[in-house]
Protein backbone atom coordinates (compact mmCIF):
# COMPACT_ATOMS: atom_id res chain seq x y z
CA UNK A 1 0.00 0.00 0.00
CA UNK A 2 2.46 2.45 0.96
CA UNK A 3 4.89 1.01 -1.45
CA UNK A 4 2.03 2.08 -4.27
CA UNK A 5 1.83 5.76 -3.03
CA UNK A 6 5.64 5.97 -2.67
CA UNK A 7 6.07 4.60 -6.52
CA UNK A 8 2.91 6.94 -7.59
CA UNK A 9 4.92 9.55 -6.05
CA UNK A 10 7.99 9.32 -7.55
CA UNK A 11 6.51 8.68 -11.20
CA UNK A 12 4.70 11.27 -10.69
CA UNK A 13 7.25 13.86 -10.28
CA UNK A 14 9.24 12.62 -12.82
CA UNK A 15 6.91 12.77 -15.02
CA UNK A 16 5.96 16.47 -14.29
CA UNK A 17 9.61 17.39 -16.06
CA UNK A 18 7.68 16.26 -19.34
CA UNK A 19 4.52 18.15 -18.59
CA UNK A 20 6.59 21.44 -17.29
CA UNK A 21 8.58 21.71 -20.79
CA UNK A 22 5.36 20.92 -22.95
CA UNK A 23 3.51 23.33 -20.60
CA UNK A 24 5.93 25.63 -21.49
CA UNK A 25 5.85 25.38 -25.22
CA UNK A 26 2.13 25.50 -25.17
CA UNK A 27 1.86 28.75 -22.85
CA UNK A 28 4.37 30.90 -25.07
CA UNK A 29 3.27 29.43 -27.92
CA UNK A 30 -0.85 30.57 -27.28
CA UNK A 31 0.50 34.08 -25.94
CA UNK A 32 2.44 34.53 -29.33
CA UNK A 33 -0.32 33.77 -31.28
CA UNK A 34 -2.25 37.06 -31.63
CA UNK A 35 1.81 38.64 -32.17
CA UNK A 36 1.93 35.83 -35.14
CA UNK A 37 -1.39 36.13 -36.63
CA UNK A 38 -1.19 39.52 -36.88
CA UNK A 39 1.94 40.33 -37.99
CA UNK A 40 3.29 36.61 -39.92
CA UNK A 41 6.66 35.97 -41.30
CA UNK A 42 7.42 39.97 -41.04
CA UNK A 43 7.46 39.51 -36.94
CA UNK A 44 11.05 37.74 -38.03
CA UNK A 45 12.11 39.70 -41.24
CA UNK A 46 11.10 43.15 -40.19
CA UNK A 47 13.58 45.45 -37.62
CA UNK A 48 11.08 47.84 -37.06
CA UNK A 49 10.24 47.90 -33.21
CA UNK A 50 7.98 50.69 -31.67
CA UNK A 51 5.90 49.77 -29.08
CA UNK A 52 3.95 53.25 -29.43
CA UNK A 53 2.75 52.73 -32.94
CA UNK A 54 2.22 48.56 -32.13
CA UNK A 55 4.84 47.53 -34.82
CA UNK A 56 6.92 44.80 -33.72
CA UNK A 57 9.85 43.13 -35.89
CA UNK A 58 12.00 41.02 -33.81
CA UNK A 59 14.45 41.30 -36.83
CA UNK A 60 16.88 43.01 -35.06
CA UNK A 61 16.80 40.85 -32.13
CA UNK A 62 17.34 37.73 -33.77
CA UNK A 63 20.15 38.70 -35.74
CA UNK A 64 21.66 40.03 -32.63
CA UNK A 65 21.13 37.05 -30.85
CA UNK A 66 23.06 35.02 -33.80
CA UNK A 67 25.91 38.05 -34.22
CA UNK A 68 26.51 38.09 -30.48
CA UNK A 69 26.74 34.62 -30.36
CA UNK A 70 28.88 33.86 -32.82
CA UNK A 71 31.46 36.69 -32.08
CA UNK A 72 31.61 34.62 -28.73
CA UNK A 73 32.41 31.11 -30.15
CA UNK A 74 35.27 32.58 -32.44
CA UNK A 75 36.64 34.14 -29.57
CA UNK A 76 36.11 31.89 -27.16
CA UNK A 77 36.86 28.15 -28.79
CA UNK A 78 40.54 28.79 -29.80
CA UNK A 79 41.01 29.74 -26.35
CA UNK A 80 39.11 27.03 -24.95
CA UNK A 81 40.78 24.28 -26.96
CA UNK A 82 44.05 25.94 -25.90
CA UNK A 83 43.15 25.66 -22.66
CA UNK A 84 41.72 21.89 -22.43
CA UNK A 85 44.92 20.91 -24.12
CA UNK A 86 47.10 22.49 -21.45
CA UNK A 87 44.41 20.88 -18.67
CA UNK A 88 44.73 17.64 -20.35
CA UNK A 89 48.10 17.11 -22.02
CA UNK A 90 50.56 19.92 -20.47
CA UNK A 91 50.05 20.98 -16.89
CA UNK A 92 51.89 19.14 -14.26
CA UNK A 93 49.68 17.11 -12.13
CA UNK A 94 49.32 19.63 -9.02
CA UNK A 95 48.94 23.03 -11.84
CA UNK A 96 46.35 20.23 -13.54
CA UNK A 97 44.37 19.86 -10.35
CA UNK A 98 44.35 23.47 -9.27
CA UNK A 99 43.89 24.94 -12.35
CA UNK A 100 41.33 22.46 -13.02
CA UNK A 101 39.29 23.39 -9.67
CA UNK A 102 39.40 27.12 -10.67
CA UNK A 103 38.22 26.78 -13.89
CA UNK A 104 35.27 24.73 -12.27
CA UNK A 105 34.63 27.30 -9.77
CA UNK A 106 34.85 30.09 -11.99
CA UNK A 107 32.13 28.44 -14.46
CA UNK A 108 29.66 28.81 -11.23
CA UNK A 109 30.10 32.24 -10.81
CA UNK A 110 26.67 34.34 -11.68
CA UNK A 111 26.75 36.19 -14.90
CA UNK A 112 25.00 38.88 -13.19
CA UNK A 113 28.73 39.68 -11.99
CA UNK A 114 30.23 38.77 -15.24
CA UNK A 115 27.75 41.45 -17.05
CA UNK A 116 28.62 44.14 -14.10
CA UNK A 117 32.33 43.49 -14.53
CA UNK A 118 32.30 43.96 -18.59
CA UNK A 119 30.22 47.53 -18.11
CA UNK A 120 32.61 48.74 -15.65
CA UNK A 121 35.85 47.62 -16.63
CA UNK A 122 35.92 46.61 -20.28
CA UNK A 123 33.33 48.93 -21.83
CA UNK A 124 35.26 52.18 -21.34
CA UNK A 125 38.55 49.78 -23.04
CA UNK A 126 36.61 49.47 -26.11
CA UNK A 127 35.67 52.90 -26.01
CA UNK A 128 38.87 54.32 -25.38
CA UNK A 129 40.37 51.80 -28.30
CA UNK A 130 37.39 52.11 -30.92
CA UNK A 131 35.41 55.27 -29.82
CA UNK A 132 31.87 55.29 -29.70
CA UNK A 133 29.63 54.14 -27.02
CA UNK A 134 31.50 51.19 -26.04
CA UNK A 135 28.32 49.47 -25.84
CA UNK A 136 27.41 47.35 -28.05
CA UNK A 137 28.14 44.21 -30.34
CA UNK A 138 31.85 43.59 -29.62
CA UNK A 139 31.65 44.47 -25.52
CA UNK A 140 28.50 41.73 -25.60
CA UNK A 141 30.67 39.43 -27.81
CA UNK A 142 33.57 39.85 -25.46
CA UNK A 143 31.73 39.46 -22.03
CA UNK A 144 29.65 36.51 -23.66
CA UNK A 145 33.17 34.83 -24.41
CA UNK A 146 34.85 35.11 -20.96
CA UNK A 147 31.25 33.83 -19.79
CA UNK A 148 31.02 31.15 -21.00
CA UNK A 149 34.89 29.78 -21.55
CA UNK A 150 35.38 28.02 -17.98
CA UNK A 151 32.16 26.21 -19.12
CA UNK A 152 33.63 25.69 -22.37
CA UNK A 153 37.34 24.74 -21.38
CA UNK A 154 36.21 22.25 -18.72
CA UNK A 155 33.88 20.27 -21.03
CA UNK A 156 36.03 20.02 -24.15
CA UNK A 157 38.79 18.97 -21.62
CA UNK A 158 36.44 16.23 -19.82
CA UNK A 159 35.95 15.16 -23.74
CA UNK A 160 39.99 14.67 -24.40
CA UNK A 161 40.60 13.04 -21.20
CA UNK A 162 38.43 10.15 -22.72
CA UNK A 163 40.97 9.32 -24.72
CA UNK A 164 42.43 5.72 -23.54
CA UNK A 165 46.22 6.22 -22.63
CA UNK A 166 47.00 3.20 -24.66
CA UNK A 167 46.79 5.05 -27.87
CA UNK A 168 48.44 8.08 -26.81
CA UNK A 169 51.63 5.66 -25.76
CA UNK A 170 51.53 3.45 -28.77
CA UNK A 171 51.94 7.20 -30.75
CA UNK A 172 54.46 8.28 -28.75
CA UNK A 173 56.44 4.94 -29.02
CA UNK A 174 56.61 5.83 -32.42
CA UNK A 175 58.44 8.52 -31.57
CA UNK A 176 55.75 11.49 -31.75
CA UNK A 177 55.85 14.92 -30.42
CA UNK A 178 53.70 15.80 -28.06
CA UNK A 179 51.49 17.81 -30.73
CA UNK A 180 51.59 15.28 -32.92
CA UNK A 181 49.87 13.02 -30.25
CA UNK A 182 47.52 15.99 -29.97
CA UNK A 183 46.35 16.75 -33.33
CA UNK A 184 46.56 13.21 -34.82
CA UNK A 185 45.03 10.92 -31.70
CA UNK A 186 43.74 13.15 -29.00
CA UNK A 187 41.31 15.42 -31.70
CA UNK A 188 40.77 12.76 -34.31
CA UNK A 189 39.58 10.10 -31.29
CA UNK A 190 37.90 12.90 -29.25
CA UNK A 191 36.47 14.86 -32.28
CA UNK A 192 32.65 14.10 -31.82
CA UNK A 193 32.91 14.60 -27.72
CA UNK A 194 34.66 18.56 -28.62
CA UNK A 195 32.19 19.31 -30.83
CA UNK A 196 29.44 18.59 -28.85
CA UNK A 197 31.24 20.34 -25.57
CA UNK A 198 31.55 23.36 -28.02
CA UNK A 199 28.16 23.31 -29.98
CA UNK A 200 26.64 22.98 -26.02
CA UNK A 201 28.41 25.63 -24.84
CA UNK A 202 27.09 27.21 -28.11
CA UNK A 203 23.14 26.41 -26.88
CA UNK A 204 23.91 28.22 -23.10
CA UNK A 205 25.58 31.66 -25.18
CA UNK A 206 22.58 32.17 -27.04
CA UNK A 207 20.77 32.15 -23.76
CA UNK A 208 22.47 34.66 -21.77
CA UNK A 209 20.75 37.02 -20.50
CA UNK A 210 22.31 38.78 -17.63
CA UNK A 211 26.26 39.07 -18.88
CA UNK A 212 24.55 40.81 -22.11
CA UNK A 213 22.28 42.93 -20.69
CA UNK A 214 24.58 45.33 -19.07
CA UNK A 215 26.88 46.14 -22.38
CA UNK A 216 24.30 45.46 -25.48
CA UNK A 217 22.38 48.41 -25.33
CA UNK A 218 19.19 47.16 -26.30
CA UNK A 219 18.35 49.34 -29.30
CA UNK A 220 16.21 48.15 -31.90
CA UNK A 221 18.58 48.21 -35.20
CA UNK A 222 20.20 46.06 -36.82
CA UNK A 223 23.65 46.98 -36.78
CA UNK A 224 26.35 48.70 -38.99
CA UNK A 225 29.56 47.47 -37.22
CA UNK A 226 30.50 45.89 -34.46
CA UNK A 227 30.85 49.14 -32.38
CA UNK A 228 27.33 49.67 -32.58
CA UNK A 229 24.69 49.08 -29.99
CA UNK A 230 21.92 46.43 -30.72
CA UNK A 231 19.50 44.28 -28.70
CA UNK A 232 19.29 40.34 -28.72
CA UNK A 233 16.31 37.97 -27.83
CA UNK A 234 17.43 38.00 -23.81
CA UNK A 235 18.42 41.51 -23.47
CA UNK A 236 14.46 42.70 -25.15
CA UNK A 237 13.09 40.57 -22.82
CA UNK A 238 14.93 41.62 -20.16
CA UNK A 239 14.75 44.99 -20.70
CA UNK A 240 11.12 45.46 -21.79
CA UNK A 241 9.45 42.81 -20.11
CA UNK A 242 7.96 44.41 -17.11
CA UNK A 243 7.64 47.64 -19.14
CA UNK A 244 5.13 45.62 -21.51
CA UNK A 245 1.83 47.78 -21.36
CA UNK A 246 -0.62 46.78 -24.65
CA UNK A 247 -1.70 43.06 -25.20
CA UNK A 248 0.34 42.85 -28.87
CA UNK A 249 3.50 44.15 -27.07
CA UNK A 250 3.28 41.10 -24.44
CA UNK A 251 2.34 38.93 -27.20
CA UNK A 252 5.49 39.98 -29.41
CA UNK A 253 7.65 39.52 -26.33
CA UNK A 254 6.25 35.77 -25.73
CA UNK A 255 7.10 35.16 -29.18
CA UNK A 256 10.03 36.33 -29.04
CA UNK A 257 10.49 34.06 -25.92
CA UNK A 258 9.48 31.23 -27.80
CA UNK A 259 11.94 31.50 -30.44
CA UNK A 260 14.52 31.63 -28.18
CA UNK A 261 13.40 28.76 -26.40
CA UNK A 262 13.27 26.74 -29.67
CA UNK A 263 16.79 27.89 -30.91
CA UNK A 264 18.66 26.70 -27.42
CA UNK A 265 16.17 23.33 -27.75
CA UNK A 266 17.35 22.45 -31.41
CA UNK A 267 21.57 23.76 -30.64
CA UNK A 268 21.44 21.54 -27.17
CA UNK A 269 19.37 18.71 -28.63
CA UNK A 270 21.71 18.47 -31.55
CA UNK A 271 25.00 18.63 -29.21
CA UNK A 272 23.59 16.18 -27.15
CA UNK A 273 22.12 13.86 -28.76
CA UNK A 274 24.48 13.76 -32.31
CA UNK A 275 27.53 14.74 -31.02
CA UNK A 276 27.84 13.81 -27.19
CA UNK A 277 25.72 10.75 -27.65
CA UNK A 278 28.44 9.31 -31.06
CA UNK A 279 31.42 10.15 -28.61
CA UNK A 280 29.87 8.18 -25.53
CA UNK A 281 29.48 5.62 -27.89
CA UNK A 282 32.97 5.39 -29.41
CA UNK B 1 66.15 21.79 -41.14
CA UNK B 2 65.85 18.33 -40.99
CA UNK B 3 62.25 16.66 -40.51
CA UNK B 4 62.81 16.19 -36.58
CA UNK B 5 63.89 19.48 -36.16
CA UNK B 6 61.21 21.00 -37.97
CA UNK B 7 58.85 18.22 -36.00
CA UNK B 8 60.41 19.53 -32.81
CA UNK B 9 60.03 23.24 -33.52
CA UNK B 10 56.55 22.92 -34.46
CA UNK B 11 56.01 20.96 -31.22
CA UNK B 12 57.16 24.11 -29.05
CA UNK B 13 55.29 26.40 -31.22
CA UNK B 14 52.13 24.54 -30.56
CA UNK B 15 52.81 23.92 -27.23
CA UNK B 16 53.47 27.40 -26.16
CA UNK B 17 50.33 28.70 -27.87
CA UNK B 18 48.17 26.30 -26.07
CA UNK B 19 49.93 27.70 -21.98
CA UNK B 20 49.48 31.10 -23.31
CA UNK B 21 45.91 30.58 -23.75
CA UNK B 22 45.45 29.07 -20.89
CA UNK B 23 47.45 32.23 -19.11
CA UNK B 24 45.12 34.18 -21.35
CA UNK B 25 42.14 32.43 -20.04
CA UNK B 26 43.63 32.95 -16.61
CA UNK B 27 44.61 36.32 -16.61
CA UNK B 28 41.20 37.37 -17.59
CA UNK B 29 39.20 35.66 -14.85
CA UNK B 30 41.62 36.78 -12.39
CA UNK B 31 40.71 40.36 -13.25
CA UNK B 32 37.58 39.56 -12.75
CA UNK B 33 37.79 37.75 -9.47
CA UNK B 34 40.44 40.20 -8.49
CA UNK B 35 38.09 43.40 -9.43
CA UNK B 36 35.26 41.59 -7.34
CA UNK B 37 36.95 41.24 -4.12
CA UNK B 38 38.77 44.72 -4.29
CA UNK B 39 35.49 45.98 -5.25
CA UNK B 40 33.55 44.04 -2.86
CA UNK B 41 35.70 44.70 0.22
CA UNK B 42 36.27 48.13 -0.06
CA UNK B 43 32.35 48.74 -0.46
CA UNK B 44 31.66 46.19 3.11
CA UNK B 45 30.18 47.42 5.86
CA UNK B 46 28.43 46.85 8.94
CA UNK B 47 25.06 49.06 7.60
CA UNK B 48 25.12 46.71 4.65
CA UNK B 49 23.28 44.19 7.26
CA UNK B 50 21.50 47.36 9.23
CA UNK B 51 19.84 49.05 6.86
CA UNK B 52 17.39 48.62 3.91
CA UNK B 53 17.66 50.22 0.79
CA UNK B 54 17.14 54.20 0.67
CA UNK B 55 17.43 56.60 -2.13
CA UNK B 56 20.71 57.48 -3.33
CA UNK B 57 23.09 59.95 -1.53
CA UNK B 58 21.43 58.63 2.27
CA UNK B 59 24.26 57.06 3.83
CA UNK B 60 21.63 55.10 6.15
CA UNK B 61 21.31 52.43 2.93
CA UNK B 62 21.76 49.11 2.93
CA UNK B 63 21.17 45.53 1.51
CA UNK B 64 19.20 44.08 4.51
CA UNK B 65 16.20 44.03 2.33
CA UNK B 66 17.87 42.03 -0.49
CA UNK B 67 19.70 39.64 1.63
CA UNK B 68 16.22 38.81 3.56
CA UNK B 69 14.48 38.68 0.26
CA UNK B 70 17.35 36.09 -1.88
CA UNK B 71 16.82 33.99 1.59
CA UNK B 72 13.27 33.85 1.77
CA UNK B 73 13.32 32.83 -2.85
CA UNK B 74 15.88 30.02 -2.02
CA UNK B 75 14.42 29.13 0.50
CA UNK B 76 10.97 28.59 -1.22
CA UNK B 77 12.28 27.47 -4.53
CA UNK B 78 14.68 24.59 -2.31
CA UNK B 79 11.21 23.23 -0.66
CA UNK B 80 9.58 23.28 -4.10
CA UNK B 81 12.81 21.52 -6.33
CA UNK B 82 14.74 19.45 -3.99
CA UNK B 83 11.31 17.25 -3.04
CA UNK B 84 10.70 16.98 -6.75
CA UNK B 85 13.93 16.71 -7.89
CA UNK B 86 15.14 13.76 -5.55
CA UNK B 87 11.62 11.99 -6.23
CA UNK B 88 12.23 12.15 -9.80
CA UNK B 89 15.53 10.99 -9.95
CA UNK B 90 14.43 8.23 -7.38
CA UNK B 91 12.10 7.30 -10.04
CA UNK B 92 14.90 7.24 -12.26
CA UNK B 93 16.97 5.14 -10.77
CA UNK B 94 14.71 2.81 -8.60
CA UNK B 95 11.98 2.48 -10.99
CA UNK B 96 12.47 3.55 -14.76
CA UNK B 97 16.18 2.41 -14.75
CA UNK B 98 16.52 1.83 -18.20
CA UNK B 99 12.81 2.07 -19.82
CA UNK B 100 12.31 4.27 -22.68
CA UNK B 101 10.33 6.60 -20.25
CA UNK B 102 13.01 7.29 -18.02
CA UNK B 103 15.17 7.82 -20.78
CA UNK B 104 13.44 10.01 -22.70
CA UNK B 105 13.07 12.25 -19.19
CA UNK B 106 16.54 11.78 -18.79
CA UNK B 107 17.22 13.75 -22.41
CA UNK B 108 14.61 16.17 -21.69
CA UNK B 109 15.65 17.00 -18.34
CA UNK B 110 19.07 17.82 -19.29
CA UNK B 111 18.11 20.01 -22.26
CA UNK B 112 16.32 21.84 -19.50
CA UNK B 113 19.38 22.17 -17.23
CA UNK B 114 20.59 24.29 -20.52
CA UNK B 115 18.04 25.93 -21.49
CA UNK B 116 17.72 29.89 -21.68
CA UNK B 117 16.14 31.17 -17.44
CA UNK B 118 14.78 34.36 -18.98
CA UNK B 119 12.11 31.57 -20.71
CA UNK B 120 11.30 30.11 -17.62
CA UNK B 121 10.68 33.47 -16.31
CA UNK B 122 8.37 34.22 -19.12
CA UNK B 123 6.62 30.69 -18.39
CA UNK B 124 5.85 31.97 -15.11
CA UNK B 125 4.82 35.32 -15.50
CA UNK B 126 2.21 33.79 -18.09
CA UNK B 127 0.98 31.63 -15.41
CA UNK B 128 1.51 33.12 -11.87
CA UNK B 129 1.92 36.70 -12.25
CA UNK B 130 -0.87 37.97 -14.73
CA UNK B 131 -3.43 35.53 -13.05
CA UNK B 132 -2.43 37.59 -9.66
CA UNK B 133 -2.34 40.67 -11.68
CA UNK B 134 1.35 41.40 -9.90
CA UNK B 135 4.37 40.36 -9.04
CA UNK B 136 5.15 37.81 -5.89
CA UNK B 137 7.90 36.04 -4.33
CA UNK B 138 5.88 33.14 -5.42
CA UNK B 139 6.41 33.45 -8.64
CA UNK B 140 10.22 34.32 -8.41
CA UNK B 141 10.38 30.71 -6.29
CA UNK B 142 8.06 28.89 -8.80
CA UNK B 143 10.92 29.98 -11.74
CA UNK B 144 13.72 28.83 -9.14
CA UNK B 145 12.36 25.74 -8.29
CA UNK B 146 11.30 24.98 -11.49
CA UNK B 147 15.31 25.77 -12.76
CA UNK B 148 16.54 23.63 -9.84
CA UNK B 149 14.28 20.32 -10.28
CA UNK B 150 16.53 19.02 -13.27
CA UNK B 151 19.80 19.71 -11.50
CA UNK B 152 19.05 17.64 -8.32
CA UNK B 153 16.79 14.87 -10.86
CA UNK B 154 20.34 14.24 -12.35
CA UNK B 155 22.62 14.05 -9.44
CA UNK B 156 20.33 12.11 -7.82
CA UNK B 157 19.94 9.67 -10.45
CA UNK B 158 23.75 9.46 -11.02
CA UNK B 159 24.29 9.16 -6.88
CA UNK B 160 21.92 6.65 -6.44
CA UNK B 161 22.87 4.16 -9.50
CA UNK B 162 26.38 4.24 -7.44
CA UNK B 163 24.78 2.29 -4.63
CA UNK B 164 25.42 -1.16 -5.06
CA UNK B 165 22.82 -3.53 -6.04
CA UNK B 166 24.18 -6.14 -3.22
CA UNK B 167 22.48 -3.65 -0.35
CA UNK B 168 19.29 -3.72 -2.25
CA UNK B 169 19.17 -7.31 -2.54
CA UNK B 170 20.32 -7.52 0.88
CA UNK B 171 17.39 -5.47 2.09
CA UNK B 172 14.88 -7.23 0.39
CA UNK B 173 15.92 -10.48 1.44
CA UNK B 174 15.09 -9.56 4.78
CA UNK B 175 11.44 -8.69 3.94
CA UNK B 176 11.82 -4.79 3.11
CA UNK B 177 8.95 -3.60 0.76
CA UNK B 178 10.82 -1.55 -1.97
CA UNK B 179 10.04 1.92 -0.30
CA UNK B 180 11.45 0.71 2.86
CA UNK B 181 14.47 -0.05 1.20
CA UNK B 182 14.96 2.86 -0.63
CA UNK B 183 14.35 5.07 2.49
CA UNK B 184 16.27 3.68 4.46
CA UNK B 185 18.96 1.94 2.72
CA UNK B 186 19.38 3.51 -0.85
CA UNK B 187 19.05 7.08 -0.04
CA UNK B 188 21.75 6.52 3.25
CA UNK B 189 24.16 4.60 0.67
CA UNK B 190 23.38 7.94 -1.62
CA UNK B 191 23.56 10.65 1.18
CA UNK B 192 26.51 12.32 0.70
CA UNK B 193 26.04 12.67 -3.13
CA UNK B 194 22.13 13.51 -2.90
CA UNK B 195 23.41 16.37 0.02
CA UNK B 196 26.33 17.49 -2.56
CA UNK B 197 23.59 17.98 -5.49
CA UNK B 198 20.98 19.47 -3.12
CA UNK B 199 24.01 22.18 -2.07
CA UNK B 200 24.75 22.32 -6.11
CA UNK B 201 21.50 22.90 -7.14
CA UNK B 202 21.28 25.72 -4.45
CA UNK B 203 24.25 27.42 -5.88
CA UNK B 204 22.58 27.61 -9.78
CA UNK B 205 19.57 28.74 -8.80
CA UNK B 206 21.04 31.41 -6.21
CA UNK B 207 23.09 32.88 -9.07
CA UNK B 208 20.14 33.62 -11.40
CA UNK B 209 19.02 37.31 -12.13
CA UNK B 210 17.04 36.56 -15.65
CA UNK B 211 14.18 34.68 -14.35
CA UNK B 212 13.34 36.99 -11.71
CA UNK B 213 13.23 39.90 -13.22
CA UNK B 214 9.78 39.76 -14.14
CA UNK B 215 8.20 37.30 -11.41
CA UNK B 216 9.41 38.40 -7.90
CA UNK B 217 10.56 41.64 -9.91
CA UNK B 218 12.66 43.93 -6.45
CA UNK B 219 11.76 46.28 -4.26
CA UNK B 220 13.95 48.71 -2.61
CA UNK B 221 12.48 48.19 1.23
CA UNK B 222 12.02 45.46 3.09
CA UNK B 223 9.04 42.59 2.69
CA UNK B 224 8.21 39.63 4.07
CA UNK B 225 5.03 39.53 2.54
CA UNK B 226 5.16 36.39 -0.41
CA UNK B 227 2.19 38.44 -2.33
CA UNK B 228 3.96 41.41 -3.23
CA UNK B 229 7.48 42.07 -5.50
CA UNK B 230 10.43 40.79 -3.22
CA UNK B 231 13.88 42.11 -3.73
CA UNK B 232 16.80 39.81 -4.61
CA UNK B 233 20.55 40.30 -4.45
CA UNK B 234 20.72 38.92 -7.89
CA UNK B 235 18.20 41.69 -9.63
CA UNK B 236 19.30 44.60 -6.77
CA UNK B 237 22.90 43.72 -8.24
CA UNK B 238 21.67 44.73 -11.51
CA UNK B 239 19.84 47.57 -10.73
CA UNK B 240 22.32 49.61 -8.41
CA UNK B 241 25.24 48.54 -11.00
CA UNK B 242 23.05 50.26 -13.91
CA UNK B 243 22.19 53.48 -12.12
CA UNK B 244 24.07 56.10 -12.21
CA UNK B 245 24.48 56.85 -8.25
CA UNK B 246 28.06 56.26 -7.58
CA UNK B 247 26.89 54.84 -3.93
CA UNK B 248 24.60 52.59 -5.31
CA UNK B 249 27.26 51.04 -7.66
CA UNK B 250 28.96 50.88 -4.55
CA UNK B 251 26.44 48.69 -3.14
CA UNK B 252 26.00 47.01 -5.88
CA UNK B 253 29.59 45.47 -5.67
CA UNK B 254 29.00 44.71 -2.15
CA UNK B 255 26.02 42.79 -3.33
CA UNK B 256 28.00 40.74 -5.54
CA UNK B 257 31.22 40.21 -3.90
CA UNK B 258 28.80 38.46 -0.59
CA UNK B 259 26.98 36.71 -3.64
CA UNK B 260 29.89 35.70 -5.16
CA UNK B 261 31.35 34.54 -2.25
CA UNK B 262 28.06 32.30 -1.26
CA UNK B 263 27.97 30.26 -4.14
CA UNK B 264 31.87 29.77 -4.62
CA UNK B 265 30.80 28.70 -1.10
CA UNK B 266 28.22 26.07 -1.52
CA UNK B 267 30.39 25.00 -4.62
CA UNK B 268 33.37 24.16 -2.37
CA UNK B 269 31.65 22.35 0.41
CA UNK B 270 29.70 20.31 -2.11
CA UNK B 271 32.93 18.85 -3.37
CA UNK B 272 34.66 18.61 -0.13
CA UNK B 273 31.41 16.74 1.42
CA UNK B 274 31.85 14.18 -2.16
CA UNK B 275 35.41 13.78 -1.25
CA UNK B 276 34.82 13.18 2.37
CA UNK B 277 32.07 10.64 1.06
CA UNK B 278 34.78 8.96 -1.06
CA UNK B 279 37.63 8.71 1.35
CA UNK B 280 35.58 6.89 3.90
CA UNK B 281 34.80 3.91 1.56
Amino acid sequence: MIDKIFFNFTRFSALLILIIVAWIFTVLFNHSLEAMSTFGLDFITKDEWAPNLDKFGAHAAILGSIISTMLAMMLAVPIAIGVAIFLSEIAHDKIKGFFGVSVELLAAIPSVIYGMWGLFFFVPIIRDIFGGLGIGLLAAGIVLAIMILPFMAAVTRDAMNTTPDILKESAYALGGTQWDVIKDIIIPYAKAGIIGSLILALGRAIGETMAVTFVMGNVHKVPGSILDPTTSIPVTLANEFSEADSSLYFSSLFGLALTLLIMSFVVIAVAKFYFLRKARRA
Amino acid sequence: MTAVQKRVLINKIALAFSTLSALIALGFLFWILGVLVMKGISALNWNIFIFEGAPPGNPESGLKHALVGQAILIGMATAIGVPLGILAGTYLSEYGKNSKLAHTIRDISDIMMSAPSIVIGAFVYAIVVMPMGHFSAWAGAIALGIIMIPVILRTTDDMLQLVPGELREAAFALGAPKYKVILSVVYRGAKAGILTGVLLGIARVGGETAPLLFTSFNDNFFTTDLNEAMPSLTVTIFNYATSPYEDWQQLGWAAAFILSMFILGLNILGRLILLAGKKRK
